[in-house]
């Protein structure tokens, strides 16, 4: 494995409302839309920066279905979470779902549409968000903004307090 | 309630840059300037556009302050200005590391539940 190239993760901004992000991963992708979708393998990887984990991932994987997250900053206990339902499923092929911040200041609703192609044993992952505006967008990323997730949610809970 | 982190202070200079960086053509011809200054008659070449055509995409650049043109020369030459770019990578920086880190593990993840199917092959097959 050390002697193959690193994969490289690609993120495109095709419009002020849309963020596009593709990896490859190097498992089937029968084996990668389960690890998208069964919370036991969510809860392993799906984490944002180090020093956080994932005490709630409820996955009610169906059309019309819901899913929560809800992440733990292990060393000063901040929580925040995650809901959304899902809009279309296909098994190990495509995902299509709504999701907004459990504590959201700015109420947007971002589709996601999650796709899985296969090819030579690798599977290409292909994640678009489309944000209702340009706000939403700010919003969302502000989350990730200058120290990570962790900064901002520490804010917002000054904030909310 | 008052926006968190991010200011606004670049705000437009980045809507102007995303703006700028939407279209194919666009980013192509920033493709080009990357690898050094060029005419609008260069940057035409490849494309099977008009040279105005050309030209309205140079001033979109222009405008979000991604290419200059100089003033004094004959043919124009366009060069790439680095600074919105980076200010635009900036932006996704932080969204880039979190995704870079949740890969890098979902890949430890796949190999770990590859590795363990492959020890347990025979058992799967005792099963069938």
């Amino acid at each position: 494995m050390s002697a193959q190239a690193k994969l490289q993760l690609a993120i495109a901004t095709p419009s002020d409302r849309e963020i596009v992000m593709t990896r490859v991963v190097r498992a089937p992708r029968a084996l990668v839309f389960d690890a998208f979708t069964k919370p036991e393998m969510i809860k392993r990887w799906l984490l944002g920066p180090d020093g956080w984990s994932m005490p709630v991932c409820d996955v009610d994987l169906r059309a019309g279905g819901t899913f929560h997250y809800v992440w733990h900053n292990d060393s000063d206990g901040t929580e925040f979470g995650l809901h959304g339902t899902y809009r279309e499923v296909t098994p190990h092929e495509r995902i299509v779902h709504a999701e907004n911040f459990d504590q959201s200041w700015y109420p947007c609703d971002v589709v996601v549409t999650t796709a899985f192609a296969e090819r030579d044993g690798s599977t290409t992952v292909t994640m678009a968000q489309l944000f209702d505006s340009r706000e939403g967008r700010d919003a969302a990323m502000e989350s990730g903004m200058e120290k990570g997730v962790a900064a901002s949610f520490d804010r917002l809970e000054d904030i909310l307090a | 309630m008052e926006p968190i982190g991010y200011g606004h202070r670049s705000d437009e200079r980045l809507d102007a840059t995303f703006t700028a960086l939407a279209d194919p053509t666009r980013r192509a011809i920033l493709a080009r300037l990357a690898s050094g200054e060029a005419s609008v008659l260069e940057l035409a070449s490849p494309f099977a556009i008009s040279q105005p055509a050309v030209s309205k995409h140079l001033r979109v650049l222009e405008r979000a302050g991604l290419i200059s043109r100089s003033r004094d020369a004959q043919r124009r030459p366009c060069r790439l200005e680095a600074k919105p770019l980076a200010e635009a990578s900036g932006w996704l920086e932080p969204y880039r590391d979190r995704w870079e880190g949740n890969f890098a593990r979902l890949d430890a993840l796949l190999d770990e539940f590859q590795s363990d199917a492959k020890h347990s092959k025979r058992a799967k097959r005792r099963r069938r």
